[in-house]
């Protein structure tokens, strides 16, 4: 059904009709996201971003990261950065890990200004790049600015 | 007149096994007391505050890389790390935090593997 299809049911029915927006990661954070990357394509999966759904203190907000991965000498996690989409930057924090670590899981805490959009992504040793994006409440902000 | 950070070290804590097995993979965690100011922040009289901020933190096993990181100001105030190592030999862990106006603080903790 065309939006406007629906729109148009919904005044029929004498409704306010609110179609949910698919939400697309704002270009901003698309650019720093490429720019992590340098360009190579960045594909869900192997990452999990846990962050609660639902947070009441932007100050502090756990975040973890774990990635899929053997981390031995010849296949490992090199890095995981953080990104998000409301805070007045787009970086959170770049972590730079190796075989030394032996399982690709980190945690750190974080602040949000408002209710959005956070992504991780980790860049293996084989050079390719993998996310996970994950939204986010927000019902207390950080004072950022 | 000292600079900033130089004449009081900030509160560290580490969380740290002392021994683990070989090839068992330990986790380590550190929280470290600093303010983090954003820059983006007005004080009272709408100036705002300057930025100050932990820009660096790495963690080292007898100089090797166990994790470091790049610190962007929305990591939370009082930085906390909590990552994991694989424990093969007997060593030191050496931990360093670096920031805005020389920030620039070290510890370190023994592991013993057997």
């Amino acid at each position: 059904m065309q939006r406007r299809e629906l729109l148009q049911l919904g005044v029929a029915l004498g409704t306010v009709v609110t179609v949910p927006a698919v939400r697309a990661t704002s270009s901003e954070m698309q650019d720093a996201i490429r720019g992590y990357a340098n360009g190579a394509s960045v594909k869900p999966g192997k990452v999990k971003l846990d962050v609660p759904p639902l947070v009441e203190n932007g100050n502090a907000v756990p975040i973890t990261v774990s990635v899929d991965s053997p981390m031995s000498a010849t296949e490992h996690v090199t890095g995981i950065a953080v990104f998000n989409d409301r805070n007045p930057q787009r970086d959170v924090v770049r972590f730079t890990l190796g075989p030394r670590s032996g399982k690709a899981l980190v945690s750190t805490r974080i602040r949000l200004a408002t209710s959005q959009q956070l992504v991780a992504v980790a860049r293996m040793s084989d050079g390719s790049y993998w996310s996970h994006s994950v939204d986010v409440l927000v019902t207390l902000a950080a004072c950022l600015e | 007149m000292p600079t900033p950070h130089s004449d009081n070290m900030a509160r560290t804590l580490l969380t740290v096994p002392t021994t683990a097995k070989r090839g068992e993979v330990i986790e380590l965690r550190t929280l470290i007391a600093h303010i983090m100011e954003t820059g983006f922040r007005p004080d009272a009289n709408g100036q705002v505050k300057p930025r100050d901020l932990i820009n660096r933190f790495s963690c080292r096993f007898n100089g090797e890389l166990v994790c470091s990181a790049e610190l962007y100001p929305a990591v939370a105030a009082n930085p906390y790390f909590s990552f994991t190592m694989l424990a093969t030999e007997s060593g030191t862990l050496s931990f360093n935090w670096e920031g805005d106006n020389g920030f620039s603080q070290s510890e370190s903790a023994v592991l013993t593997v057997t």
